[in-house]
């Protein structure tokens, strides 16, 4: 090998961890940032008078989207309020006393069960907690 | 199969044609070489911008209430949005200073005599439009110091005779500096500009192509070397380098943010165009308010767009050019316009 070629090989092979170092950032740069999970695990969902029995509300889980039902009195109960299938916000149906997902006609018994459509596994649920005229959400 | 591939794409694209011209391209040896390298250098500083600046718009939120946000979630969250931003603004200003380097060398070796009379033109055109990227790429963060420099700037381009009304109200997208202002500014700076500078940018190298590089008159051509690969391969160099510089720039001094602009917040101290609008603004600054009839700041703005016309326009009044002679006048006209421009930015920048 001569000087000649060994300058070459040096160059070929230098080019190498410069153009890593080139994409590398720019390949990581798409890549989006984490977002701010929001570390609280408790968030005040709603207040009492917001709801009558029977009815829901989809309130802000940190970025997610949760949703609040009140089945009687002093029953409240909440879940994560996105669909298990495809990622859709469900809702309430009060002539079926079930969470619907429109998308793709799931259904979700009162616990958050995945009982028919395509969902394949229950919503997350969440613990509630009443304190005084307002209702607190829990993720465990 | 490296070859059949050759051979099916040479059919169709006619690489060998491409490749009979490069073969064809040398760039003279004298003691001026050097400068040729600034065209290249330019050229790649642009493609930096290009791809930095793609990568930015994958962020960057262009409204009054979420750009200054969104720039500083690049620096502080996106993965390595600090150094693509940074290299971004370090290379927008080493991209000025290698631009008008590139100009004021091609002026004094008298490279825009004929045939290269439109090469010139088209290239002080480009130079317009990479201050103007300066100028619109300045306000894009939002912070106080680009907001309160546009209001002057655009305040400024008010002043223009006649028309100078509705260029105000044309930039500021109404009377006053708002959310509005930021959206033009957005739309000219990635859009209007670029797809201008792509125009004015193939005319130029075309012609360059087209000409070869220009040999100043009485000097002596010590032969030639190949573009490919010999003067290539030292522009990479460069490049290279280059690059090297602006990742260090970036990585030692990342460009700050500052505070995010307020319209009614009293505009902060400091406030100061970059530096290479600053001689235009302290040169306004510092004319008395009326020169006889006319208001001293409208004479000054006139008396700029004269230049810039005249800058234009230089290779068909140095008539001494076309005939292969050097020009003494015109050269030290040159000269004093440089000193003046070098003077009023330093005096700007310490004032």
């Amino acid at each position: 090998m001569n000087r000649r070629k060994f300058t070459d090989w040096l160059l070929r092979i230098a080019s190498i961890p410069v153009a890593a170092s080139i994409i590398y950032p720019i390949i990581r740069f798409f890549q989006p940032p984490e977002t701010a999970e929001g570390t609280a695990t408790t968030v005040e969902a709603a207040t009492v008078d917001e709801l009558a029995v029977d009815e829901y509300k989809i309130f802000r889980f940190g970025a997610r989207p949760g949703i609040l039902l009140r089945v009687s009195e002093d029953d409240y109960r909440a879940f994560a309020a996105t669909c298990t299938h495809l990622d859709c916000i469900v809702q309430y149906r009060d002539d079926k006393r079930m969470i619907w997902c429109a998308c793709h006609n799931g259904l979700f018994d009162l616990s958050g069960r995945n009982v028919s459509g395509p969902p394949p596994r229950p919503l997350e649920e969440y613990q509630t907690n009443v304190v005084g005229d307002k209702i607190y959400v829990t993720r465990t | 199969m490296k070859q059949s591939i050759y051979t099916w794409l040479d059919e169709r694209l006619h690489f060998h044609k491409i490749k009979e011209v490069v073969d064809k391209k040398d760039v003279p040896i004298h003691k001026h070489t050097i400068w040729y390298y600034l065209g290249g250098m330019t050229l790649f500083l642009f493609i930096v911008q290009f791809v930095t600046g793609m990568l930015l718009l994958f962020y960057y939120r262009p409204s009054a209430e979420e750009a200054f946000e969104s720039v500083q979630y690049i620096m502080n969250e996106v993965y390595f949005g600090w150094l693509i931003r940074s290299i971004h603004s370090w290379a927008a200003n080493v991209l000025v200073a290698v631009v008008v380097l590139h100009m004021i060398s091609v002026f004094f070796m008298q490279a825009y005599r004929k045939p290269r009379e439109l090469t010139w033109m088209s290239g002080v055109i480009l130079l317009f439009i990479t201050l103007g990227f300066g100028f619109t790429g300045y306000l894009l963060p939002w912070n106080q110091l680009a907001y309160f420099a546009t209001a002057v700037g655009t305040e400024m381009a008010g002043s223009v005779p006649f028309i100078g009304q509705w260029i105000l109200e044309f930039l500021r997208g109404g009377p006053d500096i708002t959310g509005a202002t930021l959206n033009r500014f957005f739309a000219i700076h990635v859009w209007i500009l670029p797809a201008a500078f792509f125009l004015f940018v193939i005319l130029h190298l075309y012609q360059v192509q087209l000409h070869g590089m220009s040999i100043p008159p009485n000097i002596e051509s010590k032969g030639s070397m190949k573009f490919y690969p010999d003067f290539l391969m030292r522009d990479a160099v460069g490049w290279l380098i280059a690059i090297g510089i602006l990742a260090a720039l970036a990585a030692l001094f990342p460009w700050e943010l500052g505070e995010k602009a307020d319209p009614f917040a009293p505009a902060p101290p400091g406030i100061k165009p970059e530096w290479y609008f600053m001689f235009m603004f302290q040169a306004l600054k510092v004319l008395p308010a009326t020169i006889g009839p006319i208001a001293g700041d409208v004479l000054g703005v006139v008396v700029f767009s004269i230049g810039a016309l005249l800058l234009v326009l230089i290779p068909l009044f140095d008539k001494k050019a076309e005939h292969g002679q050097s020009n003494p006048t015109l050269k030290w006209i040159g000269i004093i316009v440089i000193i003046f421009i070098i003077a009023m930015t330093i005096w700007g920048e310490l004032d």
